[in-house]
This record gives C-alpha cells, structure tokens and sequence, in this order.
C-alpha cells in the first residue's frame, strides 16, 4: 500500500498531492527564476555565455598567471596582474613620507582605532567607559603619530601620509561633522527667522557647490583669512574643509528627521513642562536620529570616499601614495593593479560600514 | 505697547526678568547670533584685505578681459592661447556643460536598465545587478576617474596600430576617432527641424490630452511623435540637397586628423561618472517601480486598459513621481562631480579657473567664480524640482 502511495505521490490519508518533481528542489529552482518563460531564458543563455567569455580570463589575469612578490622586470615578463607593484611599495603606499624607522608608530596608531572601532559596534559596550575608552585611545593616537613625548621622537603632521592620513579625515571629519549637522538641522527648524536664515543659506550654499572647491579655498584662500603670521596645517585645514562639507548634508538628512515627528511628540513633551533642550535631548532627537539611519549611513559613506578628494590639494592620503608609486620609472604600466588594490580597501570600509547601519537598524527597530 | 495685554495679567508679566521672557529672550539671541556672525565675517574680511595688500595681489575682475596665452587642448568655440580669460573660462563651462549632458544623458539610460535588471525575476541577472550597484556605489569617483584614464592610455596602442573594430572608427591613445558626415548647410537646417519636431511633438501631445479628456478618444501619440522626429530632420536633409560626403579620419604624422575626435579625459571622465552615478540611478529606479502596488496594475487591468496604457497611464506616472526628485539630485550630482575632471586634466570650469588661478594669483575671485558656476546650476535645478513637485503633488482629498 505503501508502494502505491509513493507511486502517485497521493495519500489519501491526509489528501494531500505532492508536488511535480520538476517544481520542487533544485530542478524547480532552477526552472522558476531562471527559465521562466522564453524571455527569462534567452536572458539566462546571454548572460552565462558572457560570464563565461569573462570571468576564467578574469580570475586567470588576476591570480594564476599573476605575479606577487618579484620585482618589475619579472612582472613584464608574466601574463598575469602584477601584484608586487603592492607588495614591493605597501610600506609606502600606507604610512606615505612617514619616517621608515618609526612606522611602526602609525601602525599600532591604526590598530587602537580598528580595535576600539571593533569593540564600539556592539551596543552594549556603550558606556561611559567607552566615552573615557575613546578619549584615552584619540590621545594615544595622536602621541603616537605626533612624537615628542615620553621620549618619541617628534615627526611633523607634512609626513604623514597614507592609509593613515585617509582615516585621521574620514574618523575626525565624520566625528565632528555629525554634531555640528544636527545643530543645524536644529537652526533650520528654529522659529527664530535670524538663525533659520543664517542656516539655510549655509546648508544651501555648501550643497550647492563641489567638495573639490572648498579645497580649493582651504589650500588657497584660507591663509588669507588668518591674521599675518599665523598658520594653520594643510592638514587641518583640509580637515575643516570636509567637515563644513559633511555637516551640511548630515543637517538636511537630519531635518528629514526632525520633519518626520509628529506635532503630538512636541506638544507632549511640552505639556510635561520640558524646555526647548529638555524636548529636543530626551524626546525628538532619539526618535527622529534613528529614524534616519539609513540615509546617514549613506552620507557617512560619501563622506569617507570623499576624502579622496585631498589628492587634489597635494595632500598624500592613500591614492595619492599609491599614485606616486605607479608615476614611478620602475612601476610604469601597472596602475591597473594598484588601482584595483585601492578600490579594495575603500570597498571594504563602505561595505562594512553599510552593513553595519542595516544591523543596526534591525537592533533598534521597536516596532 | 500691545493693548490686549493691559489687564490684570500685566503686572504679573512685567515682573517677569527679561531673560525668562520668551520674546525678549529670542530676540537678544538672534541679536547675539548674528552678531556673532558678522563680527566672524568683518575678522575675516579685514585679515583677507590687509593679506592682499601685504601681499600686493590684485582684486578685480579686471583679468578677465587680460590675454590668458595657455593652450586648451579641446573647445566648442573657436579660441586660441591669445584669447582673453573669459573666453577661455566660458571654454571651461562649456566642457562642463558637455559632460553634464553626455554623461546624464548615458547614466539615466544605463541606470534604468541596471535598475530593471536588479527587479528581474531572473535570479542570475538580478544578481549581477545587485553586485554591480554594491560595488560601484563603494567604490570612489575620483578613483574610478584614474582606473579608466589609465586603462586607456596603458592598454591601447599608439596611433600607429590603431585598432579599427569597426570601419571609419579607430581606437588608440590619443583617443576614439569617429568618421562624421562633412560639415555642410544641411546640417544646421536638420537641427533646427528637430526643434521644430519637439515642439510640435509638445503640442500634439498637449492637443491629444485635452481630446482624450473631452471625448475619450485616444490618439496614437507616440507613433506621431516617433514619425516627426524621424521625419523632420530627414526631410531638412533632403531639401538641403541630400549630403552624403563623410570626413574620415586619417593617420598623418604620429595623430589622426579630421574625423570627430573623443580625448582619453573625456572618455575617462564620461566613463567614471556615468558607472559610478548609474549604480545611484539604478536604487532610485528600482525604488520607484517598488513603490506602486500590484494593486495598481491589477485595478487597471481590470477596467479594461491594454498593457501598453497600462504602463503609461497607471504606474509610470506614480513610479515618476517618486522617481524624480532623487533622480535630479543624482543628476546634479554627476554635474558637481564632473569638477573631478582636474585630476586627470580634462579641461573643464574648475580646471581652467585653477589654471587662471596660477597665472594671475587671484585665487579669491577664481574660487569666487567656481562656486558661483555650480551654485547657479544647483539653484536653478532645485527651482525646476520645486515646480515640478508643486505639479506632480497628489492632490489629497
């Protein structure tokens, strides 16, 4: 009987048909999202024959025939990528004109901040401790970077250069960019018509112009601004530049926050007797910040790619590293690889970043 | 001073210290804020003015009319080094303009593209779209700007071995060479006719619309539209005296000459905002054709409207006008970011104006002109959204 009920796939039983073979397993998955209809399949033919046509010479130019740790002479003998332009230059292409002896100084620097960085994505850890944890972690950073006490060596903010320089104006220019966007957001909403307009024409204006020109006037017309005598790092004055950039798009991510609050949560707070900073820290802010995860994750995103941009200024972050190593007589010809290396890097920091914000807009969802 | 508040209540409000008066209290913060401010701003413009007289820099705009004697290796309009800097900087804005356009043009239609293919049912193409969208958006703009520049000049070969995949085109380093029809009147005739075909496509259009409201008959607009822009600019060409000759280019020396020439910074540039900025337009799409609900379609089907109207009629109008604003600023967005083409010296406004920049040392009035150019494309793209979402509004019961 039991035979006869595998037979037709029928158990009377329960009355229960079971399904087609070729709906079911690897067949029915197949067949549901790939061939589903002519169009489907013609599109699925097209698109592994052009897989195939690209991705065995790929992976064959980017691996098996590549080159890793010889020198340029055996690179333009091989077929493959030459991955040494990397390997042979790495200690240039991430600590820059950093002193050779010392780099050991910004690497440990880079590791405190992964660590600490690493240790501040779980929400429980956020603490007080790890207000202090930061502080004591940004101090020793700059100790190590900087020198001159406690019997290092001092080195000069001109040599610094590289992945570290990269993420110095991606950590502090997100840092403080996102304060200073929220206060004006909170200017914009003011009912105060004299700050309202003070930020609106700020938030209008930088969002009006490119990133490249703000540069432009931190390397060139901010000297000017500064009385004789007095000035200001190249650095730092990038710095600025990105942060003034940042916050005026964090702002209007922020004011769609803030626009998303119903008047009730105002009037409630109100009528507990709350003022405007009172109303504004324990009631619209926590509500209306989360709410805009997502697009502020993407602005903090733009941001970090952003600091590409100093390359422009002459200023020796990542790329421009990497781009002087490939301007180099010896390593003429393989920008593609080093390139590419770059892309990495910067891939692996926005995609870790982004899937962090998705998790924690699960984590702090209440609904 | 308010006559309403001569009442009882008065006595008790003047005793109020002006610090806790509401009023009072907002007033002298503004004060203070903006008091704030323009002492920031007179600091810094004194320190500016007093630096340049230091300095003995010249202010003025005087320069513009100077000769700017530097070459610029591609141009609309006519203009040599003895040009003056307004000409050249309006060379600048041109270019800009030009790979504004070219490169929106190309990202809208690829974006729309990668963003169906990222809703495909196709599970292969749905997810090469997604890797795609991931990867480029990760990725920095100016980065991709070298990648393509340098795939370009290290990858293709010299004029010499020019490759020639398809005939009258050749590729090399110095650029993709194009065989284009000879200049001749027939041409500037054509291009007025699909003007003339525009607007007269906005008017049938206009006209079919308000017919369909009155009397419910359509009209096939779209093949009419389709035949006039045809037919316009074929009919010029035509009674122009129907010319064929073509202008092909031609190995001369170590270059190519005639033909119409696309430099490796154009393409380089077009290249990386047009990948990068389609992974954006792609999300903006997908978003869009996400956010109308299956009940639409089926609501439409069921009245008895043709897939075709179905399309036009029901979802992209609502896909539209989620569609839009996101798309504008992404649109805006390539057009900003085409001020990257400095770096690899394709010349556009901002690389001009940091070349006047350097020669006459008036960085104020470079810088001032810079922002000033972009601020005019920005203000002038939100006034156009502004319209647009005042039109597009649902106009809720």
């Amino acid at each position: 009987m039991s035979e006869a009920v595998e037979d037709t796939g029928y158990n009377p039983e329960a009355g229960i048909l079971k399904p087609p073979v070729t709906n079911v397993g690897l067949v029915g998955w197949v067949r549901a999202n790939l061939f589903n209809g002519w169009f489907n399949s013609i599109l699925t033919v097209v698109t592994l024959w052009f897989l195939w046509k690209v991705v065995p010479p790929m992976v064959r130019w980017l691996f098996l025939d590549a080159v890793w740790t010889a020198g340029s002479e055996a690179c333009r003998d091989a077929s493959g990528a030459c991955w040494s332009v990397i390997t042979e230059n790495i200690r240039f292409i991430l600590f820059g004109f950093f002193p050779y002896d010392l780099q050991w100084r910004p690497l440990i620097a880079m590791f405190v901040l992964f660590g600490l960085l690493y240790y501040s994505q779980d929400r429980t850890h956020w603490k007080k401790s790890l207000l202090y944890a930061w502080i004591l972690g940004l101090f020793a950073m700059g100790l190590l970077m900087r020198g001159g006490l406690f019997g290092l060596e001092p080195v000069d903010s001109n040599k610094w250069g590289g992945l570290p320089l990269t993420l110095l104006l991606s950590v502090f220019g997100l840092a403080a960019a996102y304060p200073l966007g929220v206060v004006l957001a909170l200017g914009r909403q003011s009912t105060l018509p004299g700050v309202r307009w003070i930020c609106i024409v700020y938030i209008e204006a930088i969002r009006g112009v490119p990133l490249i020109s703000l540069l432009f006037m931190s390397a060139i017309i901010f000297p000017l601004f500064l009385p004789e005598g007095v000035t200001i790092n190249k650095i730092l004055r990038a710095q600025v530049a990105i942060i003034l950039f940042t916050a005026a798009y964090i702002a209007e991510v922020v004011r769609g926050g803030l626009q998303g609050m119903s008047r009730g949560q105002y009037e409630a707070a109100e009528s507990m007797g709350l003022n405007y900073y009172q109303t504004m820290r324990l009631v619209i802010l926590p509500q209306a910040l989360k709410i805009v995860i997502p697009p502020t994750v993407s602005i903090l995103i733009s941001a970090f790619k952003d600091t590409s941009l100093v390359v422009i200024i002459a200023l020796y972050d990542i790329l421009k590293t990497t781009k002087s190593v490939i301007s180099d007589p010896e390593w003429l010809g393989f920008s593609r690889e080093a390139y590419l290396f770059v892309a990495l890097l910067y891939f692996l920091g926005c995609f870790s970043m982004s899937n962090y914000s998705r998790r924690l807009e699960r984590e702090l969802k209440t609904d | 001073m308010n006559p309403v508040d001569t009442e009882p209540g008065t006595a008790a409000t003047e005793k109020v210290p002006f610090w806790l008066d509401a009023k009072k209290r907002a007033v002298l913060f503004q004060a203070a804020t903006l008091c704030g401010v323009g002492l920031l701003g007179y600091y810094l413009v004194s320190n500016v003015l007093t630096n340049l007289e230091r300095q003995s820099i010249a202010t003025g705009w005087s320069f513009l009319g100077k000769e700017a004697s530097f070459e610029i290796g591609e141009s609309m309009i006519p203009y040599s080094a003895a040009s003056s800097y307004a000409r050249a900087l309006a060379v600048g804005a041109l270019n800009t303009l030009l790979v504004a356009f070219v490169g929106n043009l190309i990202t809208i239609i690829l974006g729309t593209i990668i963003g169906i293919a990222r809703l495909s049912s196709n599970w292969l193409v749905s997810k090469i779209a997604a890797v795609y969208i991931e990867v480029m958006q990760d990725i920095p703009v100016l980065l991709q700007l070298f990648f393509w520049y340098a795939i370009f000049y290290e990858t293709l070969p010299s004029p010499r071995q020019a490759l020639n995949p398809v005939n009258g085109v050749f590729l090399c380093n110095r650029g993709v060479m194009f065989t284009v029809p000879e200049a001749h009147l027939a041409h500037a005739y054509m291009g007025a006719a699909l003007v003339l075909a525009c607007v007269a496509v906005w008017a049938v259009r206009r006209w079919a619309r308000k017919r369909q409201d009155r009397t419910g008959r359509p009209f096939p607009t779209f093949r009419v539209s389709l035949a006039m822009i045809l037919g316009f600019p074929f009919l010029a060409w035509w009674l122009g005296g129907a010319p064929t000759a073509m202008d092909v280019p031609e190995l001369q020396g170590f270059n190519f000459k005639g033909g119409l020439t696309m430099s490796p910074e154009f393409f380089a540039v077009v290249m990386g905002l047009v990948l990068y900025t389609a992974a954006f337009v792609a999300e903006v799409v997908r978003a869009g054709i996400q956010s109308v609900s299956k009940g639409q379609t089926e609501a439409a089907m069921s009245i008895g409207l043709r897939p075709t109207m179905v399309l036009n009629l029901v979802i992209l109008p609502q896909a539209m006008r989620v569609i839009i604003p996101p798309l504008t600023s992404q649109m805006l967005n390539l057009t900003k970011n085409s001020s990257l083409a400095v770096a690899i010296g394709y010349p556009d406004f901002v690389s001009v104006a940091n070349t006047t920049i350097n020669q006459t040392g008036q960085a104020i009035e470079g810088v001032a002109l810079i922002m000033t150019v972009y601020l005019v494309f920005s203000l002038s793209t939100s006034a156009f959204m502004n319209w647009y979402n005042k039109r597009a509004a649902l106009v809720e019961r």
